[in-house]
C-alpha cells in the first residue's frame, strides 16, 4: 500500500472520477494561492485601498466577481485569502501531525500506565468541541491569524494521538514488530524506524482530508471575528463582512461561501481518493 | 452487578477524570495568558486601587494552584464563579442560556438522523443509479461547507427572497413566551397549551436546526451507504437472500440494525460539531442561546465565564456520548461495552 510507483494503487486512484476532480480543485486553489500576485487581477486590492467610484458593483467583464464595499475586485481578495487559509493549514498539520503522532506511537506501544496517561491527556482535549476550545483559546490571547492558528493547533494534535494509536496497537502484534524486539532493537527504534513507515499511508490520506478541514473551522473562527483582522483577506470575515449587505449585494456572501466550499471539498474528494486507492485504516 | 452497569459507572468516572482535566487545561490557559484579567474587567479608567481591589477578590493575586483550589471548592458546590461581564453568577447566566441551545442541538440531531438515515440506506440500495450519484454529491458538499455558510445561503433563500421563514431570532417579538418552566419554547408552549407560540417557535426553529444539521445530514448518509453495502457482503445476509426472504425484509430486519452500529458511533462524536457549530448558527440567526453568551464573553475576556461555559459544553458531550454508547449496547447485544474506548 505504498503511495508511489506505478502500482495498482496508483491506476485505481486515476480511474477515480471523484479523486481526480478534487485533485484538479486542489490544483486550481494551490496554483491560483502560489501565484496571487500573477493571477490576481488587482494584486494591490489585497491590502487597505479603495476605489469608491467602483463600490459595491455586482459581477462583471471588468470585475469579474463583482467589487466588495469600499470597491475591492473580490475575486484578488478570495485568491489572497486562499494564499493565507493554505498557509495557515499547512502550519497547523506541519505542528499538529508530529506531536500527536509522537504522542499516539509511545500510548500505543509503551505500557499501560504510559498508555492510561497520554490517552486521557487526548480524551481532555477532545472533550471539548474543536470549534469551542479553539475559540476560547482565541479569546483569552487577542485575535489575529497568528493567534488562531496556535489555537487550532492546539485542538487539532489529538486526533493524531488518536489514530496513531490505533495504528500502533494493531501494528506493535504484527512479525516485524516482534523480530525487531527479539534482536533487540531500541524502543526509538522500533517506534520510529519500524512502525511509523506503516502507519504513513493513513497519517498522509488524513492530513490530506484535514488540510480542507483547517480551513474550515479557521474560516469559521474569522466568521465570527476570532481570526485574521482586516484588512487581511480572509474566507470567513469576508462571508461575514457580505451578510451584512445581503440579499442586495449577494455576490459578497455567495462567492466567498463558494470558494469555501471549492477548497474544503476539493481536499476532502482528494483524501477520499487516496484512502480508497491505499485501502487504509482509520 | 450486571455488566451493563458496571461498565456505566466506569465511563461515569472516566468523564468526571476528563472533566476535571478540562477544568485545568482550562483554567491554566486562563491563567498563563498575558493582560490583567481585572484591568481588562474594570476597563482603562479605573485607578490601580480598584484593579487592585478586584484582583483581591478574585484571589488574582494569588499562586494559580490556590486559586485553582479555590475554584474547585467552589465548583462542587455547583458554583461556577462569577461574570465579569453580566455581573451575576456565571451558574445564573449560563441556566439563561443553555436550553435555547440544547433545543437547537436537538433538533439538529434529530434532522441529522431523520434526513441523514434514509438518505443513506436508499443511497447504498440504489447504488450507482443516478440517484445514488446526486446524494452522494449532495453529502460531501454538505459536510465541506461550514455551519454558518449554511446558515447564511438559508437565510438568504427562504428568509430575505422567498420569505417563507422568519430571519432571525426565537419567537415574533409580539407574541408573549410561555411562561417558563424548562426553559425550552417548545416544551413550555406546550405545557401552557398554546399553540399558536408553539408553531411559531418552531417557524423560528426550522432553518437555525437545518443550517447546524446539514454537516451531520452528509456525514450520516455517507456513512449509513458504506455500513450497509459493507453489511450486504456479509454471509448471514447471503443466506437470507438463499433463502428467498422478500429484498424488504432482508434490509429491515438483517441488514439495517447491524449497519446502524458504527453510524451511532461517529454520531457521538458528531455531537462535537453540533456544539461548536451552534456557536455559528446561533450567530447568524440571531439565536439567544449559550454560544452567543459564549462570544460575548470571549470578547470580553470574562475568564471565570469562558472557563464555565466550556466546563458545561465538555460535560454535555460526554453526557451525550454515554448516552450514545448506551444506544449502541442495545442495538447491538455482542457490545456489552468493555468499560472505556481505546
Amino acid at each position: 500500500m505504498t503511495l508511489v510507483s506505478d502500482s495498482a494503487e496508483w491506476r485505481a486512484f486515476w480511474r477515480n472520477p471523484s479523486a481526480l476532480t478534487g485533485l484538479a480543485l486542489v490544483a486550481l486553489v494551490v496554483l491560483a494561492a502560489l501565484f496571487a500576485d500573477v493571477v490576481a487581477p488587482y494584486p494591490g486590492h489585497a491590502g487597505p485601498v479603495g476605489d469608491f467610484a467602483a463600490m459595491s458593483a455586482g459581477p462583471s467583464a471588468q470585475y469579474l466577481l463583482g467589487t466588495d464595499t469600499i470597491g475591492r475586485d473580490l475575486l484578488t481578495r478570495l485568491i489572497f485569502a486562499y494564499r493565507l487559509s493554505l498557509e495557515m493549514a499547512i502550519v497547523v498539520l506541519a505542528i499538529a501531525a508530529p506531536i500527536g503522532v509522537a504522542v499516539g506511537l509511545l500510548g500505543g506501544y509503551l505500557g499501560p500506565a504510559w498508555s492510561y496517561a497520554l490517552m486521557r491527556l487526548t480524551d481532555v482535549f477532545l472533550a471539548i468541541p474543536p470549534l469551542v476550545l479553539a475559540m476560547s483559546i482565541t479569546g483569552f490571547l487577542e485575535p489575529s491569524a497568528i493567534h488562531g492558528m496556535m489555537a487550532i493547533t492546539m485542538m487539532w494534535w489529538p486526533w493524531y494521538a488518536r489514530l496513531a494509536y490505533n495504528l500502533t496497537r494493531a501494528e506493535k502484534q504484527e512479525g516485524y514488530v516482534l523480530a525487531a524486539e527479539t534482536v533487540g532493537a531500541s524502543t526509538p527504534h522500533i517506534l520510529f524506524r519500524e512502525i511509523l513507515p506503516n502507519c504513513m499511508p493513513a497519517i498522509l490520506t488524513k492530513m490530506t482530508i484535514d488540510v480542507g478541514f483547517v480551513i474550515l473551522i479557521a474560516s469559521s473562527m474569522s466568521f465570527l471575528g476570532l481570526g485574521a483582522q482586516a484588512p487581511t483577506p480572509d474566507l470567513g470575515s469576508m462571508v461575514a463582512d457580505g451578510a451584512r449587505y445581503m440579499p442586495d449585494a449577494w455576490w459578497l456572501t455567495v462567492f466567498p461561501a463558494l470558494a469555501i466550499l471549492i477548497v474544503v471539498m476539493g481536499f476532502n474528494l482528494l483524501g477520499d481518493g487516496l484512502r480508497e486507492a491505499a485501502d487504509v485504516r482509520g | 452487578m450486571s455488566p451493563l452497569l458496571r461498565a456505566l459507572i466506569h465511563r461515569l468516572v472516566a468523564s468526571v477524570v476528563v472533566l476535571i482535566g478540562v477544568s485545568m487545561l482550562m483554567f491554566a490557559i486562563a491563567r498563563v495568558i498575558p493582560g490583567d484579567p481585572a484591568r481588562i474587567a474594570l476597563g482603562p479608567n479605573a485607578t490601580e486601587a480598584q484593579v487592585q481591589a478586584l484582583r483581591h477578590e478574585r484571589r488574582l493575586d494569588q499562586p494559580i494552584p490556590l486559586q485553582y483550589w479555590a475554584y474547585v471548592r467552589e465548583l462542587a458546590r455547583g458554583n461556577l464563579g462569577n461574570s465579569l461581564y453580566s455581573n451575576r453568577p456565571v451558574r445564573v447566566d449560563v441556566a439563561q442560556y443553555l436550553p435555547a441551545t440544547l433545543e437547537l442541538i436537538f433538533a439538529a440531531g434529530m434532522l441529522m438522523v431523520l434526513i441523514g438515515l434514509p438518505a443513506g440506506v436508499l443511497s447504498a440500495r440504489y447504488r450507482g443509479r443516478w440517484g445514488d450519484h446526486i446524494g452522494r454529491v449532495g453529502s460531501i458538499m454538505a459536510v465541506s461547507t461550514p455551519a454558518f455558510v449554511w446558515g447564511v445561503i438559508l437565510q438568504l433563500m427562504f428568509a430575505y427572497l422567498w420569505r417563507l421563514f422568519p430571519i432571525e431570532g426565537r419567537l415574533t417579538a409580539a407574541l408573549a413566551p410561555p411562561p417558563t418552566v424548562t426553559g425550552f419554547v417548545l416544551i413550555d408552549s406546550i405545557l401552557g397549551r398554546d399553540g399558536r407560540t408553539f408553531f411559531d417557535a418552531l417557524h423560528h426553529l426550522a432553518l437555525p436546526a437545518l443550517a447546524l444539521a446539514m454537516a451531520g445530514i452528509g456525514q450520516t448518509s455517507r456513512l449509513t451507504r458504506a455500513s450497509m453495502i459493507e453489511t450486504y457482503r456479509k454471509p448471514f445476509i447471503e443466506m437470507a437472500h438463499a433463502y428467498g426472504f422478500p429484498e424488504w425484509k432482508i434490509a429491515r430486519r438483517y441488514a439495517f440494525r447491524p449497519a446502524l452500529v458504527p453510524v451511532l458511533t461517529i454520531l457521538g462524536l458528531d455531537i462535537a460539531a453540533l456544539l461548536g457549530n451552534a456557536f455559528l448558527v446561533e450567530s447568524v440567526f440571531g439565536w439567544p442561546g449559550l454560544s452567543h453568551y459564549g462570544v460575548e464573553v470571549i470578547l470580553h475576556k470574562d475568564l471565570d465565564a469562558i472557563v464555565g461555559t466550556v466546563l458545561i459544553i465538555a460535560a454535555a458531550f460526554l453526557i451525550a456520548n454515554i448516552v450514545v454508547d448506551l444506544l449502541v449496547a442495545v442495538v447491538n447485544p455482542r457490545i456489552r461495552f468493555a468499560g472505556e474506548r481505546s
